[in-house]
């Protein structure tokens, strides 16, 4: 019992470091989205390349698909856009772009440089769709599902790790629901 | 003595300048409570790129988009509920500052009262320990008391 005494503060002194050693390691800017497994919000935006058209997630329906918030202002989304290239021509995958508070002739020297992965590109300067989403910040994807659910997000770039450990097994099990 | 007096003008100054720069926009409320509404939400709503400050702090441009989302609703008569809850749909429990209570933040609001608690009862139980022991010796040394008057009478010539 006496031992105990001694023993015990230590112990507690001991978990709290286990704790705040844990809290260290994780990554702050990894909270999970309250839109996992819900609908996709609405959104209609003019498409990038012809104004004429506009862009909405029910045009992809039955579909899996990724939505990828980009801008030619974000460094981060030039790195990942030659992967998104390589998902899109290499391996079949729905790109749809969310231009973000970009300048038109921008975004549009950048597809012409680096190439350009997606299907169709919404345009949203005032940032409405984009909040709707609660994106955070460029580079963001959105993995939706046949019936236009949420079913991954990334905050960051796509990366060929991420694309094999995680994203390319989802999409097998997700083509294959109905 | 006059340079000092404007040197102190100057650093007054700039000292109040400061805080009315941080946020850039102003809007314009038709009621002192919806003013008052927009203020108290931007403080307490995160801003989420630069996570430890609020967005009425926050020159993020995220943070610029929250608060104008937030000046926008409660020009448009919704309740600062109504906007929290707007917030907390799109980028979750984390972009209050306050977080709500639930099962999963319990710990968060109780645990304090928790620690508080365990220290009483351990200040009571050290406090008493030292009562029962301050006791103890008492009236060991009366006994011994007793004991040393006999070995000096004994020894008395």
């Amino acid at each position: 019992m006496k031992s105990m005494r001694y023993l015990l503060p230590l112990l507690i002194f001991t978990a709290l470091v286990a704790l705040l050693l844990k809290g260290l390691g994780q990554d702050p800017k990894l909270v999970t989205s309250p839109l996992i497994d819900k609908p996709i919000p609405h959104f209609s935006l003019p498409e990038l390349l012809d104004s004429t058209k506009r862009v909405e997630p029910e045009q992809f329906r039955g579909k899996v698909w990724l939505l990828n918030v980009w801008g030619s202002w974000c460094p981060e989304c030039w790195r990942e856009h030659g992967f998104l290239e390589e998902l899109a021509k290499g391996h079949g995958l729905t790109v749809v772009g969310l231009n973000w508070r970009d300048e038109t002739a921008d975004a549009v020297s950048m597809l012409r440089q680096a190439g350009n992965p997606y299907t169709a590109i919404g345009v949203d300067p005032e940032t409405t769709a984009v909040l709707d989403l609660g994106v955070y910040g460029a580079p963001e994807s959105y993995l939706i599902d046949k019936k236009g659910v949420i079913r991954f997000k990334q905050v960051g770039a796509v990366t060929a790790a991420l694309w094999e450990e995680e994203l390319a097994p989802l999409i097998k099990r997700l083509e294959g629901e109905e | 003595m006059q340079l000092l007096s404007k040197l102190t003008a100057i650093i007054l100054a700039l000292s109040l300048g400061w805080p009315a720069l941080a946020a850039i926009e102003t809007y314009t409320f038709e009621t002192p409570e919806q003013e008052q509404a927009y203020k108290k939400l931007t403080e307490e709503l995160r801003c989420l790129v630069c996570q430890n400050q609020n967005i009425a702090d926050s020159n993020a441009e995220l943070a610029q988009d929250l608060r104008k989302k937030a000046y926008e609703q409660v020009k448009q008569g919704k309740s600062s509920n109504e906007v929290m809850e707007w917030m907390v749909d799109r980028y979750g429990d984390f972009v209050l500052y306050r977080p709500p209570v639930r099962a999963t933040t319990l710990f968060l609001w109780v645990g304090p009262l928790i620690f508080l608690l365990i220290a009483f009862v351990v200040l009571w139980r050290i406090g008493r320990a030292r009562r029962s022991k301050s006791a103890d010796s008492q009236t060991v040394d009366a006994a011994s008391l007793e004991q040393a008057r006999h070995l000096l009478e004994e020894r008395e010539p």
